[in-house]
């Protein structure tokens, strides 16, 4: 009944580990294809089925006179505004879901729990209707299409992500551990950032993660908001697109695309594993 | 060194968690707060360390203004019910961590922290992390950092409620030499606890308390023997006391139609009429001579038995001292020791008591 059951187990687990997998292989070995060889029905192995080409990774360096989209500009840019925006973001929402997960405020019928609905709302509404009122803005402002610019929008983006995962995590955390800090010396900054912030890791390292995520894969405000000046990575990959859909190359900067997300993941996932907090507090 | 607490008031809602709660306690003692859950004991504590300000009161501590000192500027030092450490924290680290605070030169935090945790018997587990501890060594942690801090104050906050049975035994006898040891620092104890035997135990001095008022302050022995009103009898006893309406009529009791006693000498200047009379689960044993009940339930706690015995409108528990096991609406035989009675008038007041005291 055991094997039985560990056969089943594996045999899913391996189902789904192809259906992840799957794709990433197909784009990686389209990458390395040319037009007939794309063009050239279903192929898989390269040298046995079809002779690699780097063409599709070598458009992605070549500059736009040359034929080329240029990506190593924009995937700085992409890097830069989506590391500042996280960051900004993950501080600021830290700090807003602590003080929404420990203090009372009341403004009429205005309590906790609306004020964090609030930050969320910002992220039920359809980006199209925020697109206009950030345009005008931005445009009074003199930020579009700046980095900067996009770094602004993108907080208002993140934030609430960040507030929304960490008042959950503050309010799992008890009141008695920060009321402890205090009794043993620390001032209420120092509880924060002595005792609760390094009991909330797991949380910081789930709400940057959605950040880096969420920023990393915007395309539309990327798009709305830039011009010529500054250019991020989605952008950038649909400028790849003509008449003729370049796979190889479309595949080569999915692939660029993906990785540092997949980097990041790997790295924080030792740490999302360690639990710090699960199970100290009895 | 004494804390005077001054009419203290805080209400949430429309309900008091204290209410005018005055008090004055000095150093080198143990004081007991006994109450029920909500009784207000952990909100008293809370207001002596400054985590949460009281609507009205004051407090002070050697005539100095207490109140408008900020919670990690007093010298205070809390142990709470749950197991409250710094998960990230090594135990070492742990317990330095208040002396950290006060930049106390290394040499020095060692030393300290050593000998607190050795006072706890933690010795060699300076490495470990708290989530690699037992519930009983990290309630040893926690008492530890409060040792260290050598505060003027040490509130305790049902440190063992969290415990099971055997270890709440054991820690309860370590942790009464420890406190004794505080206590002789010329330092105040406050120990919360809803357990009538724990606080019977500490010894020292009792405060009783219900829905954030103070009921009775007064030394253990004298609260068991002279509870001063029905309340306190039944927070300060295990189980209950067991309370019953009772008539003295000439110098008879009469407890039920069928359950009249001779009035016991201490109760006899009682003017006849109506009381509640009070009588604790070892007050009433099995006795072939005595009356008729039945039996309700039967808890067998250790070596002894608690029977719940029912008698027409009287629900009673008492006490065997061995392990027996009865039926369920069995019926036994059961005697009332008049000599253990206590008499409360219509006010719940105490009015007569087997060893003297009254209103």
């Amino acid at each position: 009944m055991r094997f039985v059951y560990v056969t089943l187990k594996y045999l899913a687990v391996c189902l789904w580990s192809v259906f992840v997998i799957a794709p990433f292989l197909w784009a990686l070995s389209t990458s390395f294809k040319d037009f007939n060889s794309v063009t050239g029905g279903a192929t898989y192995i390269p040298w046995l089925q079809f002779e690699p080409s780097l063409e599709g990774w070598r458009v992605l360096l070549r500059s736009p006179a040359q034929g080329g989209v240029n990506i190593v500009e924009p995937y700085f840019n992409s890097i830069f505004v989506t590391c500042s925006a996280s960051l900004i973001s993950i501080a600021l929402g830290t700090l807003a879901a602590y003080a929404l997960s420990r203090f009372t405020f009341k403004a009429g019928f205005i309590k906790n729990s609306d004020i964090t609905f609030f930050f969320i709302s910002q992220r039920i509404m359809p980006p199209i209707v925020l697109s206009i009122p950030f345009f005008i803005m931005l445009g009074k402002l003199g930020l579009l299409d700046s980095l900067f610019g996009l770094i602004l929008v993108y907080i208002v983006l993140l934030m609430p992500i960040a507030v929304w995962i960490m008042v959950d995590f503050f309010n799992k955390v008890p009141k008695e551990i920060d009321e402890t800090a205090l009794i043993d010396g620390c001032n209420p900054y120092q509880a924060f950032y002595k005792v609760v912030l390094p009991n909330s890791i797991p949380g910081l390292i789930v709400a940057g993660l959605f950040c880096m995520i969420f920023g990393w894969t915007d395309f539309f405000f990327a798009f709305i908001l830039t011009f010529t000046e500054v250019q991020l990575l989605p952008v950038a990959i649909v400028a790849l697109n003509s008449s003729i859909t370049p796979w190889w190359s479309l595949s080569a900067a999915a692939l660029v695309c993906v990785a540092p997300l997949i980097v990041v993941a790997f790295i924080v996932e030792r740490y999302l594993s360690k639990g710090n907090l699960s199970g100290a507090l009895k | 060194m004494s804390l005077k607490v001054s009419n203290l008031s805080m209400k949430f809602k429309d309900e008091f968690h204290l209410n005018d709660v005055s008090f004055e306690m000095f150093k080198g003692k143990i004081y007991t707060i006994i109450g029920r859950t909500l009784s207000g004991k952990t909100t008293l504590l809370k207001t002596i360390a400054g985590l949460t300000n009281p609507d009205s009161g004051e407090m002070s501590l050697d005539g100095v203004d207490f109140g408008a000192v900020p919670v990690w500027k007093r010298q205070v030092a809390m142990v709470y019910q749950q197991f409250i450490n710094y998960p990230h924290l090594s135990v070492f680290e742990n317990v330095a961590f208040p002396l950290k605070q006060r930049k106390m030169p290394r040499p020095e935090i060692d030393t300290r922290v050593r000998q607190a945790l050795e006072q706890v018997g933690l010795q060699g587990f300076e490495t470990r992390k708290i989530q690699a501890l037992s519930g009983g060594q990290q309630q040893r942690v926690a008492l530890a950092r409060s040792l260290v801090k050598e505060a003027n104050i040490l509130l305790l906050d049902e440190p063992l409620v969290n415990l099971d049975y055997k270890l709440r035994e054991q820690l309860r006898e370590e942790f009464k030499n420890i406190f004794s040891a505080k206590a002789s620092e010329n330092a105040i104890l406050i120990y919360s606890t809803t357990d009538p035997v724990e606080a019977m135990q500490l010894g020292g001095e009792i405060i009783v308390m219900d829905e954030g008022r103070i009921l009775q302050q007064a030394s253990a022995q004298e609260i068991y023997e002279n509870p001063k009103t029905t309340k306190v009898a039944q927070i300060t006893n295990d189980p209950a006391m067991n309370l019953f309406e009772g008539e003295v009529v000439d110098s008879t009791l009469v407890l039920t139609s069928s359950i009249h006693l001779d009035l016991p000498s201490h109760l006899a200047a009682l003017p006849r009429g109506k009381y509640t009379f009070g009588i604790r689960a070892s007050g009433i044993t099995l006795d072939s001579a005595g009356f008729e009940f039945q039996i309700e339930l039967a808890e067998i706690s250790g070596s002894e038995t608690f029977l719940h015995l029912q008698h027409a409108q009287m629900h009673v528990v008492g006490l065997l001292d061995s392990v027996q096991n009865f039926d369920i609406g069995q019926t036994v035989t059961a005697g009332l020791d008049s000599k253990s009675l206590y008499a409360f008038d219509k006010s719940e007041n105490l009015v007569a008591s087997p060893y003297g005291g009254t209103k």
